[in-house]
């Protein structure tokens, strides 16, 4: 065979895998599942044969049946919604603020020897401190609970946003320059596609650290929510409602982070990734 | 039509990268500038594409003189830097954002078939091996039909077989669009092979220290007797030109010590 034979017959037979592979590949998400699932078994058979004391280790199934009788009463929703809620908010407000700044102290060095150092000493302060000050400006409504999401979303995303800025290669930003982009073409056609994957991880990073937080504000006193829920199971010794709940905390926080790879995954296909396969 | 006029280029840091360079380059003609790394190649070239201001002198494009990057002047960097958000065609199209849709689609068309990349149009840049991405990096420089391209070292950091076969692809390309062409390198085989006209630069301040007129037609021969004797003018003026800096290190006493 010459060599473009060869190179024929190899493409021919790379289609021909990939297509097999096509259904496989489908399924492979449930692979994700095989964890939990036998974790969850092994579990309720602890419980069941005796080994562990169901009491205060709910097995899975009471967990389940807590889950059902919150969604049958309409409560469930309710404390999902509230958190929500509360998460987008915060999350929002935490998110338009840090890449405000984050953008400001990117662009101008003026701007970033004013504002970085001050924040990066605010960032070393543990969150969870602000509470109680919080509660003396805000009061224990809504907005001090937003607020502190909203302090926690910030600095993952104020220093992706940053180091997604100063890391654009100036060789690229050349490239605009030499067919004379304007400044704000510049900005439009080479910065913001450049820092765009940083961003989305940060944005990621961020998100995780709102689903935290919200936690922690309804801790400082809620009547509704998914953190209510986890105040109330714990003083009324309800640890399955405590279980429940975790276990709502999971799963929506793997579906907002979905979500917000999939809004962005068709703005990145064409990043040059490492994906080990097998 | 591209003149460059006593120029000096002093960085900041005191370099003198140029020292009263002067260069008249003709409409169509094809200027090869080589030297060792350091010899002040590149930053007449990053002054030519507008890039960096000159410290004292100026360059002209028919009369006009060049002080920001000029849509009449195209440069071709080292690198191909391919911005990888965009398909090859999208890369091809990028200077040509001002021009109407139809007439943007023809002309990333038409240098995409000049390249022979054509079936290439829709793959995204990581897809590309080195030698595909540089001639992409040709196209996107020359689809505005620009009348000067400045090529920095394009073809360096490829493989011979690759270079050989992109240098024909660039007089193609100027036979097909006849730009003036300015083209920095060291390797002398490249020069004495497309060049009308080679300058040799000397480092420390840079400034040119030979010029051969080659007077070779072509199409030429890459390996023929009037390539392979041009070659060896060039080589011998470059030795020449490190001999003396030699020299003149050993002159300096500072430098010893």
């Amino acid at each position: 065979m010459t060599a473009i034979e060869t190179n024929i017959a190899e493409e021919k037979a790379r289609i021909a895998g990939a297509e097999k592979r096509l259904p496989q590949r489908r399924l492979r998400f449930l692979l994700g599942f095989v964890l939990p699932v036998v974790f969850a078994l092994a579990w309720e058979a602890a419980v069941r044969f005796g080994l562990v004391q169901g009491r205060l280790m709910p097995p899975p199934s009471r967990i389940f049946a807590t889950l059902y009788q919150l969604a049958l009463s309409g409560e469930l929703l309710l404390h999902i919604s509230v958190t929500t809620a509360r998460v987008a908010a915060g999350f929002a407000l935490g998110v338009v603020t840090a890449t405000l700044i984050g953008a400001l102290a990117g662009a101008s060095k003026l701007a970033r020897d004013l504002v970085d150092p001050a924040l990066q000493g605010l960032r070393a302060v543990p969150s969870i401190a602000w509470v109680p000050l919080f509660i003396l400006w805000f009061g224990i409504y809504e907005q001090s609970k937003i607020i502190l999401i909203a302090v926690g979303c910030f600095f993952p995303v104020y220093l992706g946003m940053l180091g997604a800025i100063l890391s654009v290669d100036r060789k690229t930003v050349e490239v605009g320059r030499i067919f004379r982009l304007s400044t704000p073409a510049l900005v439009r056609r080479i910065l913001l596609p450049a820092i765009l994957p940083a961003y989305v991880v940060s944005l990621r990073a961020g998100l995780g650290l709102g689903w935290m937080f919200v936690v922690a504000a309804e801790f400082m006193g809620a009547s509704e929510g998914l953190g209510y829920l986890l105040v109330d199971g714990q003083q009324l010794g309800k640890p399955e409602q405590i279980l429940a709940a975790i276990f709502v905390f999971a799963v929506l926080g793997k579906i907002t982070d979905g979500l917000l790879v999939v809004a962005s995954a068709p703005l990145l296909t064409w990043q040059d990734a490492f994906a080990p396969r097998g | 039509m591209l003149s460059i006029e006593s120029v000096d280029k002093t960085y900041p840091n005191g370099t003198e990268a140029l020292a009263r360079a002067n260069l008249g380059v003709k409409e169509g003609e094809i200027v090869a500038v080589v030297g060792g790394s350091g010899c002040g190649k590149s930053t007449l070239l990053r002054l030519a594409a507008g890039l960096d201001r000159t410290s004292r002198g100026r360059i002209r494009l028919d009369g006009e003189t060049i002080e920001a990057p000029h849509p009449e002047v195209g440069l071709v960097f080292q690198e191909p830097r391919l911005l990888p958000w965009l398909t090859v065609a999208q890369n091809i199209g990028f200077g040509l954002s001002d021009r109407p849709r139809e007439e943007r689609a023809r002309l990333v068309r038409e240098v995409l078939e000049r390249v022979g990349l054509a079936d290439y149009a829709e793959r995204w840049p990581r897809e590309l091996s080195g030698g595909q991405a540089q001639r992409v990096a040709i196209a996107r420089a020359l689809a505005p039909r620009p009348k000067v391209l400045l090529l920095d070292e394009p073809f360096s950091s490829l493989d011979a077989f690759t270079r050989a076969s992109l240098q024909e692809h660039l007089l193609d390309l100027w036979e097909a669009f006849r730009p003036t062409l300015v083209l920095v390198t060291h390797d002398v085989e490249e020069a004495a092979f497309l060049a009308d006209r080679v300058l040799v630069m000397r480092p420390r301040p840079g400034r040119f220290i030979a010029e051969f007129e080659l007077g070779i037609t072509r199409p030429r021969d890459r390996y023929g007797s009037a390539v392979e004797s041009a070659k060896r003018k060039i080589l011998r003026a470059l030795d020449l030109s490190l001999r003396g800096q030699r020299e003149g290190e050993e002159l300096a006493p500072a430098a010893a010590i």
